[in-house]
């Protein structure tokens, strides 16, 4: 039916699947399957998923192939198979949030993230691995299993979202949905080579994503181009009268402007190197294969007309303390509700034991040792008589960093630093450094507290393994990250091919 | 065990009591306060759920407008500042009724702040200063199976029904009362009182204090007269009734003179209050207190209300209890202790829209406060319980006043109504109640009275004009009450003494 193989469908882009599906040269149910036999093949090593339902998959397929044969109208993402972290809340489908305190829990509803995409008529491949709850940098904190980097799997995909991170990159799913809260989606990304974006807080809708922290979550693509990004982007984007933070505003035009700034034109645009992130006097921690492959993409950056400069963010240097008593605050709130009382896990309910005890156990089973800390600190920065020295000072320091990205927007389009100061590590290398695992999301951070939009996106490799550039812009103007995202991508493709794709077809 | 009780009189010989009181009430908003569930009294336990106001993983709250107005409407009845900035809090304790871990209430961002209420007890007024007034959701109803005490403590297994988790709960705080001496219990009872005339005149609640839509904890606390400091106060829970309030605040005032008598101290801690004894029992103590960890509620924005849209919500307040009570003593040509009367017989409503039926206010209230009130306390029951409606009440009066019936017949007339027999006229048509005319029948009757008494009758002939009331008697019996005794007794008049 088509000359097109099983391997080309697993190494293609999305946006390029999502075309042959239109043009008919593809079915669904073809690619769905394409996927599924890889993950089977290959996931059992990789640990990518923690949910699979192929048989759900596959009919989810044979409907829009049966649709776009009786001629219905389809959306333009139509029959494209996708991967979900398993923080996003699916109608019927397990949904652990990385916590054996969730384990066997089939939520009654679906996020908004996932309505979305059902109504896009996208194809739920699986739900992926986390670090549970979203608290961790390297998805070694999952309850359930370790997963894999393609690239070396000895080493991490990154974290929270890393079992997304690691299907997009191995192969296992065109592209994935992960969430990120200080880093969540930039970092896997990054580590794993994969463009991922988080929106501008209030940009996509929360309704239905396991909170961890309320005031940063947010939801965004993990995918293998620009191109794809902006347009997994553009269907899950807008207002969603379910959350009453989301912003209701037009969703900027996303697939557009990476397809202009694949253009290569950046006359014009001010960029802004930040200081404060792997700059002259901060780079203790960055690991110089690291800063050298971001020096190369501001210097292409340069070449394709852009107005380099340095800017100074002197409050980036407390993002780190705040986040960790910001989020660990919400988060101590969040997960009260785990409490063995209505759904879940439920820990000696054996008629012995009083009803705080049944709760203690529960959760002192249910939790991992990570989660467990952050509720500790949460709780502790909450309390009274802490209250203002801790999260109080610490909101004041999101209000200053706020204030060095608005003084930064007077002068520059938009920042740029490393996503992450490192490569992936060895898998093991941090798990009791809790200090060494935070530092990961040094430069993620001041995009997350300040609610603006950051990509990552490729900019070569160090020792073998991928580096990432943050490009982040000011609220609302996601469309500058895809831009400039999309001119670099476009720039090393140009180059020296797409080292992502080239890789996972490499390796199948 | 029982506490040891100092009498109330003996208690303000040597000491001065200050009371506060916390009132929550649950609004009558159509849905619940953060998702769309409906907050219908009495269904089915849990059928009024959604993943929300279950504490789904994943659910966020949505904010209902009309519970905001609400809360403003009540801050604009009690003369409170309207914030212009707003935030809600989460309270995080765990409980099986609060199924987030948290509440979601309001903590030092208040909606409406500095208020003030006007309440009066034996003619003199007490101001009571509102502290704030809040916007919250209620709680889930949890039901303990098994055990002595009806308590978590002790029973075998528990249920919860989270039907009423979320619904809208506004709080309204009191600051402290201090001055109210001897009058402490009764001025308690008269600002939950007037609290709840206003709510009703609102329209922002049923305030069905049976179904718990209002409830109010009671603070008391003594200090030695004279002393410059309060005492240590304690705060009695989930008082449900108005009579409790009072009660609450009495037991409490008698239990801690005879603790602070005995040279003890009085315990910060809450309370629970026994509808069956009027005792209170110890609960928690507030020096293990949870510490709520209070922190703005990151999934909601704050609510910021403009001027223009509170201006136009005072504008269209409606007519409050006092200024209406104030105008209707004025219409009705009552003295303050007549209204007083009426009000705290509870049938202010009832007498107003009797008048407004065409009775006389006159009419009106002499049948609700004298045998309607007969009526309903025979039955134990309500004034407005009982089956009859203030357009039948003045129906009624009109017969008496039209001389269609007399003062008995109209209470045979009202045992049919009350008997579900229809209006005043049905029933007199039915039961044959109208008075006699000069008929045939009636003249009959008169001249059989007098050849029945003829004893009687030449005493009257004789001069001896009160006898007469015994041959009136003897018709009135004969007619079974349906004469008019002023026509019989004009009638045997002519015949005996001639005109
Ligand atoms: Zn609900």
């Amino acid at each position: 039916m088509s000359d097109v193989t099983a391997t080309d469908i697993t190494t293609t882009s999305a946006a390029a699947l999502a075309e042959a599906l239109r043009a008919g040269e593809l079915s669904s149910v073809e690619v769905t399957r394409a996927y599924l036999d890889r993950i089977q093949a290959e996931d059992p090593t990789i640990g990518a998923y923690l949910h699979v339902d192929a048989e759900a998959a596959l009919r989810a397929a044979e409907q829009v192939d049966t649709a776009r044969t009786k001629g219905e109208e389809l959306g333009p993402l139509a029959g494209v198979p996708l991967a979900l972290k398993d923080v996003v809340v699916t109608e019927g489908v397990p949904t652990t949030s990385g916590s054996k305190i969730l384990e066997g829990w089939r939520p009654p509803y679906d996020a908004t993230v996932a309505a979305r995409l059902k109504v896009a008529g996208t194809v739920l491949l699986g739900k992926t691995n986390m670090d549970e709850f979203a608290m961790g940098s390297s998805t070694e904190n999952s309850a359930y299993r370790v997963t894999r980097n393609p690239w070396d799997t000895d080493r991490i995909p990154g974290g929270s979202s890393g079992g997304s991170s690691a299907a997009v990159a191995a192969g296992l799913a065109p592209w994935a949905i992960g969430t990120d809260t200080g880093g969540s989606i930039r970092q896997p990304a990054a580590v794993t080579g994969l463009v991922g974006h988080k929106p501008t807080y209030g940009s996509v809708s929360r309704s239905g994503l396991i909170a961890f922290s309320s005031s940063l979550d947010q939801a965004g693509p993990m995918t293998r181009t620009v191109l794809d990004a902006a347009l997994l982007h553009e269907a899950v984007a807008g207002h969603d009268p379910l959350d009453s933070t989301s912003i209701d505003a037009p969703v900027p035009v996303l697939a557009e402007a990476a397809r202009r700034g694949a253009g290569g034109d950046l006359s014009g645009l001010r960029v802004g190197v930040v200081t404060e992130l792997g700059g002259e006097g901060h780079t203790d921690g960055y690991e110089p294969g690291v800063l050298a492959r971001v020096a190369e993409a501001v210097a292409l950056l340069e070449g394709m007309g852009a107005e380099v400069r340095q800017v100074s963010c002197p409050a980036f240097d407390l993002a780190l303390p705040a986040y960790y008593l910001i989020a660990p605050s919400e988060a101590s709130s969040n997960l009260a509700r785990f409490d063995g009382v209505r759904y879940g896990l439920r820990v000696g309910d054996d008629g012995s034991r009083d009803l705080d005890e049944v709760m203690a156990l529960t959760r002192e089973q249910g939790f991992g040792p990570e989660v467990k800390r952050r509720i500790i600190l949460g709780t502790y920065a909450l309390s009274s008589g802490y209250y203002d020295a801790y999260y109080g000072q610490a909101q004041k320091v999101r209000t200053l960093i706020t204030r060095d990205f608005t003084r930064a927007w007077d002068d520059v389009d938009v920042l740029v630093s490393p996503t992450s100061p490192t490569v992936a590590w060895p898998i093991g290398a941090r798990v009791d450094d809790p200090i060494a695992m935070y530092a990961a999301d040094l430069c993620t951070l001041p995009a997350s507290l300040a609610g603006i939009p950051a990509i990552s996106v490729p900019c070569g490799l160090s020792e073998g393994l991928p580096v990432g550039l943050q490009v982040m812009a000011p609220a609302l103007a996601d469309d500058r990250c895809y831009r400039v995202a999309a001119a670099l991508e476009a720039a090393q493709d140009a180059a020296r091919g797409h080292a992502l794709l080239d890789a996972i077809g490499g390796r199948a | 065990m029982t506490d040891t009780l100092v009498d109330l009189d003996e208690v303000l010989t040597r000491y001065e009591p200050v009371i506060g009181l916390e009132t929550h009430v649950e609004l009558g908003t159509a849905s619940k306060m953060f998702c769309g569930c409906s907050t219908t009294f009495g269904a089915e336990p849990n059928t009024q759920t959604c993943p929300v106001c279950l504490g789904l993983p994943g659910s966020l709250p949505v904010v209902n407008a009309a519970a905001i107005e609400s809360t403003i409407r009540i801050g604009l009845a009690l003369g409170c500042r309207i914030a212009s900035w707003s935030r809600f809090a989460r309270k995080n304790y765990f409980y099986p009724d609060i199924p987030k871990g948290f509440q979601t209430s309001q903590y030092d961002e208040p909606l409406c702040t500095a208020g003030h209420l006007d309440v009066e007890v034996d003619g003199e007024t007490y101001r009571v200063e509102i502290e704030r007034v809040h916007i919250e959701e209620d709680t889930g109803k949890n039901l303990h199976v098994g055990g002595a005490t009806g308590r978590i403590h002790g029973a075998d297994h528990s249920l919860v029904d989270y039907n009423r988790a979320g619904i809208p709960l506004v709080e309204i705080v009191t600051r402290p009362i201090p001055g109210t001496g001897a009058k402490a219990p009764e001025v308690a009872k008269a600002y939950v009182t007037e609290l709840r005339e206003i709510l009703l005149a609102l329209g922002v609640s049923e305030v069905r204090m049976e179904q718990g839509n209002l409830r109010s904890d009671v603070n008391t606390s003594l200090a030695p007269i004279g002393s410059l400091e309060w005492g240590t106060r304690t705060e009695t829970k989930n008082v449900n009734s108005l009579r409790s309030v009072e009660r609450a605040v009495r037991y409490e005032m008698r239990r801690q003179a005879a603790v602070l008598d005995a040279g003890e101290r009085v315990v910060q801690e809450t309370r629970h209050f026994h509808e069956d004894t009027g005792s209170t029992s110890e609960g928690r103590s507030k020096e293990e207190a949870t510490d709520y960890r209070y922190f703005p509620e990151p999934d909601l924005v704050p609510i910021a209300p403009d001027e223009e849209w509170i201006e136009k919500l005072r504008a269209a307040l409606p007519e409050l209890p006092a200024a209406r009570r104030a105008r209707l003593q004025e219409e009705w040509g009552l003295s303050a202790t007549e209204m007083a009367w009426i009000v705290n017989a509870g049938a202010l409503g009832l007498v107003s829209e009797t008048v407004a039926a065409g009775a006389t206010p006159a009419d009106a209230r002499k049948w609700w406060l004298g045998e309607l009130a007969r009526r309903a306390n025979d039955s134990g029951v309500e004034l407005a319980e009982l089956p009859v409606t203030p357009r039948q009440v003045a129906e009624l009066a009109g017969l008496v006043q039209a001389g269609t019936v007399n003062d008995q017949l109209a209470r045979q007339a009202l045992d049919g109504v009350l008997a579900g027999e229809g209006d005043p006229a049905a029933v007199v048509e039915s039961r044959g109640l109208a008075v006699m005319g000069e008929s045939d029948e009636l003249v009959a009757a008169v001249d059989a009275a007098i050849e029945g008494n003829p004893d009687v009758a030449e005493k009257v002939r004789g001069g001896k004009v009160q006898a007469i009331g015994a041959l009136v008697g003897a018709v009135m019996k004969t007619t079974r009450g349906k004469a008019d005794a002023a026509t019989v007794k004009r009638m045997l008049e002519e015949r005996l003494i001639g005109s």
